[in-house]
């Protein structure tokens, strides 16, 4: 969780709001210091910041939205899994001779049910992020993550993903060691398993690097999450030809989570604290681990076999298109 | 009259000298091979299935052509030509992608990126895909995933191998999400054939890339790739500015493929329906032999022991 010793990062346009913050908390040491009371006033302010708080975020542009996404105080996949079960326990490797830290997973107690959780890892500092490649996965992430959803269908554990990459790993050795059939692997084998599979983009999901752990009966967003067919700084580079058309490009791609929801694509958009998960991640884990269990209980009620059919309809009814009939 | 006007009028007096010649040569009469320069009859071209007949080198076939060379003459029925691209998010680059597609559909005559059916291969009914990389790159969106998704699905309702020759810059981000989408759409799709015991092939073609690579380009029971032929997740420049170095001249390579593992056979166009025969009759349920059979035709040979007396 990211934690109040460390230095805040502000995004430009939270910087308002900071700043009013900054001066209620002022107030508040000032009137302590001088035991006046200054109840009212102080309420009056919170009700100004609460407000402004609703007003910057409920009208943030994709770009923002992207920004809110890469946050680097955001929480993370670790961070949701530690908060959410109740016990864990890391599980490590892909059995063909990796460890990709970029793909964390492990066994965990959820409301007192054993589960499988898994997810891509962004770090949670500079030199975290460098060792875990900020999120990027390599082909041996990617077969780590199917080597523990096997486990947990063997098991008869739920599988609960969760999303945060801006892509898969594009490197010399991602390539050699089959990135495109490591990905394609999973895709296929996802619709396989009995058990349910719970996939939720906690923050940003990009390309065939997020879809890779994203074949889910259920497929949750966080409100702030972005979800996106690519990165759109490298889709201005190529439809526009131009990087600095990422802001256009973030627009017409269509990633925030209302979007999707309106497309078809996802199932259900989880609430964030106002400000953001970042500005309240206690809050934020309290409402996505309430909608994992909601929407856990309602698989439960399903055979695996009607679940597999949810799921492979789920995916065949994606796409709009027209037809001629004849 | 100037000399200048004199030859103009002969010109236009007498169309089938000079000019004639010129025009055989934009009508496609000659082709030079864009490896070797070798210039080449475009019929001999044509014949040699568009490999150059002195370096081998493969030229692009599209998807008519590439019908014509694998499927038996007259068996071809196209399927779902009526399914079309709209604009569902409304997109617009540099230009609207309404726009885009219908530049497209007029300069190519195709509808989409791809072309599915069914016909005979040497006599076998197969489903085949077709991606065609004049069209937008042979990009991926709502229509070329649905149609794949439908070939697919008939081959698994009429028990048909499926074949889908890859030519493609991946997913079409025009369409956004629902792009991405469709790589998950046709694996699925692509699992419930595999569990029918049915044999899909993809032959990876120049260039194959992107979300085609990373879904049913790799899903193969056997994978085909085309000589030389570009097959990549991350194009070679993405790479090349991660890394900042430079990469080996081989590298995304069919051939680089099939050194770390990830094609089967590496096949030249020109024998390429002959060896796809070969892989689906050696993929064809036969009256095989169980093994309640095999077990009498062991107690009928004195040279080997029945099966009864080592279970006894």
């Amino acid at each position: 969780m990211a934690t109040s010793d460390r230095k805040p990062v502000l995004l430009d346009f939270e910087k308002p709001l900071a700043e009013l913050e900054g001066r209620i908390q002022q107030i508040r040491d000032l009137a302590d210091e001088n035991e006046v009371d200054v109840g009212e006033q102080i309420r009056q302010l919170e009700a100004r910041a609460q407000q402004l708080r609703q007003e910057i975020f409920g009208n943030l542009t994709p770009t923002q939205r992207l920004q809110v996404a890469r946050h680097p105080r955001r929480p993370s996949t670790l961070d949701y899994i530690q908060a959410i079960s109740d016990e864990w326990i890391e599980l490590h490797g892909d059995r063909g001779g990796f460890d990709d830290p970029a793909v964390v997973g492990g066994v965990a107690r959820l409301d007192g049910r054993p589960v499988m959780m898994l997810g891509q890892q962004k770090g949670r500092d500079t030199k975290d992020n460098i060792a875990r490649n900020f999120g990027m996965a390599s082909p041996g992430g990617y077969r780590k993550a199917i080597r523990l959803m096997e486990h947990a269908d063997r098991f008869g554990m739920p599988i609960l993903s969760f999303i945060d990459t801006p892509a898969a790993w594009a490197g010399l050795e991602a390539e050699e060691f089959g990135q495109g059939e490591a990905i394609a692997f999973n895709l296929r084998e996802m619709f396989r398993f009995e058990v349910p599979i719970i996939c939720t983009v906690i923050g940003e999901g990009g390309s065939g690097g997020a879809l890779g752990i994203g074949v889910g009966d259920r497929l949750l967003m966080l409100e702030h999450a972005v979800y996106s067919v690519a990165p759109p700084e490298a889709c201005a580079a190529i439809l526009w030809r131009d990087a600095a058309k990422g802001p256009q490009a973030a627009a017409a791609l269509k990633i925030t989570s209302e979007d999707l929801i309106n497309l078809g694509l996802i199932d259900e958009v989880v609430k964030e604290p106002t400000g953001a998960a970042h500005s309240d991640p206690v809050q934020a884990t309290e409402l996505l681990k309430a909608a994992l269990l909601r929407n856990l209980a309602d698989l439960d009620q399903l055979t695996s076999q009607q679940r597999r059919e949810l799921r492979y309809h789920k995916f065949r009814n994606m796409g709009k298109f027209a037809e001629a009939t004849v | 009259m100037s000399l200048f006007d004199w030859f103009a009028n002969r010109r236009k007096e007498n169309p089938s000298s000079e000019p004639q010649q010129e025009r055989e040569i934009a009508d496609g009469l000659w082709t030079k091979c864009e490896s070797c320069g070798a210039l080449m009859y475009t019929k001999d071209l044509r014949t040699n299935q568009m490999v150059c007949l002195e370096c081998n080198h493969h030229m692009r076939v599209y998807s008519d052509e590439r019908i014509r060379q694998l499927i038996d003459a007259d068996t071809w029925t196209a399927l779902d030509e009526s399914v079309r691209s709209i604009d569902p998010l409304g997109f617009r680059d540099r230009k609207p992608y309404t726009d885009r597609l219908r530049e497209m559909q007029e300069k190519t005559k195709l509808v989409d990126a791809v072309q599915t059916g069914v016909g005979q291969l040497e006599g076998t009914t197969v489903a085949l895909g077709v991606m065609d990389f004049r069209f937008m790159g042979g990009s991926m969106g709502s229509v070329v995933g649905e149609k794949l998704t439908r070939l697919i699905e008939r081959g698994t309702q009429q028990r048909l191998p499926v074949i889908i020759v890859c030519a493609s810059g991946g997913a079409r981000m025009q369409e956004g999400m629902l792009s991405l989408m469709q790589m998950a759409k046709i694996s699925g799709a692509l699992d419930r054939h595999r569990d029918q015991r049915l044999l899909y092939i993809p032959v990876l073609t120049h260039p194959t890339a992107g979300g085609v690579t990373a879904s049913f380009a790799m899903l193969g029971d056997v994978i085909i790739a085309e000589p030389k032929a570009t097959i990549a997740f991350a194009g070679r420049r993405v790479v090349e500015q991660t890394l900042r170095e430079k990469l080996p001249d081989d590298f995304q390579t069919a051939e680089y493929l099939l050194e770390h593992g990830f094609v089967d056979l590496i096949v030249p166009r020109t024998q390429l329906k002959k060896t796809l025969a070969q892989l689906i009759s050696l993929h064809q349920p036969t009256s095989a032999p169980t093994d309640l059979m095999r077990h009498h035709l062991a107690s009928d040979r004195a040279d080997v022991k029945p099966l009864s007396h080592i279970e006894g």
